[in-house]
């Protein structure tokens, strides 16, 4: 439901209302149900008292809650405020902000795509991990007034409508997280990185460095050293490799989860 | 973080101008240790100029010079180019293992060359404001000299600081014996060698590097060499991956048969700069490749070691990374 929009309630809607939040329903019929309606209404469901009106609170309850999302944020004044014009996710986006606002805050907090998580804030965990102009990066660690001209990549912008990036089913189907924190980090920066063994990128662990530099095949080892820059502090490891060796190599890995 | 004003720089000679009229003010490249440090209110700049947009990324061969036949690294490259290219990969594999020892993908996307060189220690009371520290604030003390110094120096130091300098690249910079090219406001462009670029901290420490305020790292030159055969960088550090190095090893040897004819070793992890160890190369000349050798070679170098209170492991981790570096560079990388 759009925020302007009058609350169109049927009469059995309002009955129910008046019936079970008295106290709310000026505020209602004004301006819609909200979120801590919505959540109230939950709360009473739960308890079995929406029983009798089940089908009316059926209906309700899958109405979209019409909370007012903060539009585009435009402060009254900031200081060494920087416009920046860039593409994010396939979208240009212009936004002014104050020069010290790094990517990922800009990302979090004022376009609304929280999926990039901030961990340390101090580049040692990975959790905020985006790919820019088609490198991963750290966001944490960008000022978004850097930004300007670029293209910007989040774990938003991945899939393809409602189907998952290659990666992203890799990561399902090996349980490659607990928690989940660390997961849109893991996940652009495993995309990222076969993008840099196409380009036949080196590591650390890469034996002889000298012959002729081609796309390479990447040992799970290989894939460990390159991952480094992503922490798990739930331990997923094992099952993050085998999706990302799932994916780089093409072929079927092994679910480790399943064989411990 | 503090407020500062943010300016992209569209041409090298008005960059420079713009930070050379400000003492207060900072390039930013990469921004991966910078920022960090701005946002632990350790840098304080009232403005960055940002000059990632410049033209300094090329990687190629020096044509004329004193380096002619060695090869250019722009300033503003990312060190995961300078790492994978083709010229470094084949001629400098040193230099590359080097870069990919440091840091991590993300990190080695963002971070230039000429940034990397300038990155501060990461000694912790030198990151934590409420310690004292004479890097950060000088004379305040140190607070690592007494304090927990496991992960400090034990060549050069001073009682004014006894941090370590803790880039990978420089170390590699070092054993090949590589010069930074700077520009200053007037437009006139100098070549700095690695070696004079460092400094120990002395009663010094607040200042990490010779290069003055007001000036550009716009290329690293390395000369040609004949090590690319057998060269190892050693990376020693508490986790596989990902942090900084205990001790490091740069090792690069040029034979002719088993006989040694130059050598050249660096470490990483022992200084306030990248520790060229000089006795242990003047040991190997003329001698043959072998370990016990390479062993006389490490007790020369680490005989002068001054451990704290808490890095006397330092001192023989050292002797045996030098043996175990040199053993690499001489079997292909295998140990």
């Amino acid at each position: 439901m759009d925020e302007h929009e009058s609350p169109e309630l049927t009469e059995d809607e309002k009955q129910l209302f008046a019936d079970l939040m008295p106290e709310d329903l000026t505020e209602i019929m004004d301006k819609g149900v909200n979120r801590r309606h919505f959540l109230k209404l939950m709360t009473l469901a739960g308890g079995g008292i929406l029983a009798a009106q089940s089908a009316v609170a059926e209906q309700v309850l899958t109405r979209s809650s019409s909370e007012t999302l903060p539009t585009e944020l435009v402060p009254d004044s900031l200081e060494n405020a920087v416009t920046v014009a860039c593409k994010v996710n396939g979208k240009a986006r212009t936004f002014t902000i104050d020069s010290r606002m790094t990517l990922l805050d800009t990302l979090r907090e004022r376009l609304d795509l929280t999926g990039s998580k901030k961990g340390c804030d101090h580049g040692q965990c990975g959790a905020c991990t985006v790919i820019v102009n088609g490198s991963r990066v750290l966001s944490c660690l960008t000022l978004a007034a850097s930004c300007a001209g670029k293209t910007v990549q989040t774990i938003e912008g991945l899939a393809q409508g409602n189907r998952l990036h290659p990666m992203q089913e890799a990561f399902l189907k090996h349980d490659g997280f607990q928690c989940g924190f660390c997961t849109p980090g893991q996940i652009c920066s495993a995309v990222a990185l076969l993008d840099e063994a196409k380009k036949g990128h080196a590591s650390y662990v890469t034996g002889n460095l000298r012959p002729p530099v081609g796309p390479v095949k990447l040992s799970n080892e290989e894939i460990r050293e390159r991952m480094s820059g992503n922490i798990c502090r739930c331990g997923a490891y094992p099952n993050i490799v085998a999706a990302i060796q799932e994916v780089h190599s093409g072929q079927s890995v092994e679910q480790v989860f399943r064989s411990v | 973080m503090r407020p500062f004003t943010y300016t992209r720089a569209t041409d090298a000679t008005s960059a420079i101008k713009l930070l050379a009229e400000n003492p207060h003010a900072k390039f930013l490249a990469g921004g991966t240790n910078l920022l960090d440090l701005m946002k632990e209110d350790v840098e304080r700049p009232t403005a960055l100029i940002d000059i990632s947009d410049l033209d300094l990324n090329d990687i190629k061969p020096i044509t004329a010079g004193v380096n002619q036949g060695g090869i250019s690294l722009g300033g503003l490259g990312k060190n995961t180019d300078a790492a994978n290219h083709p010229l470094v990969r084949q001629h400098y594999p040193l230099l590359s293992q080097a870069i990919l020892a440091g840091a991590s993908g993300q990190i080695r996307n963002m971070a230039t060359n000429g940034g990397n060189l300038l990155q501060r220690t990461r000694c912790p009371y030198f990151y934590e404001v409420a310690m004292p520290c004479n890097k950060r604030e000088p004379g305040t003390g140190c607070g690592a000299r007494d304090g927990i110094n496991r992960m400090h120096a034990i060549f050069g130091w001073s009682e004014h600081c006894v941090a370590v300098y803790p880039s990978d690249l420089a170390v590699a910079l070092t054993a090949l014996d590589a010069g930074v090219i700077v520009r200053s406001a007037n437009g006139q462009q100098r070549r700095i060698p690695i070696a004079d670029f460092y400094r120990l901290p002395g009663d010094e420490p607040e200042k990490d590097t010779n290069l003055p305020h007001g000036e550009l790292i716009t290329a690293i030159e390395l000369p040609k060499n004949r090590f690319a055969n057998q060269s190892y960088y050693l990376k020693v550090r508490d986790r596989a991956s990902y942090a900084f190095a205990l001790v490091s090893v740069a090792a690069a040897l040029e034979t002719e048969g088993n006989t040694i004819k130059q050598a050249r070793i660096a470490m990483g992890g022992v200084a306030h700069k990248p520790w060229r160890a000089l006795k242990a190369e003047q040991m190997l000349v003329g001698k043959e490749a072998t370990e016990a050798n390479f062993k006389l070679a490490a007790d020369a170098e680490m005989a002068d070691a001054k451990p704290l209170t808490h890095n006397a492991f330092k001192v023989e981790l050292g002797n045996r990374s030098i043996v175990l570096a040199l053993r690499m560079a001489v079997n292909g990388g295998k140990a």
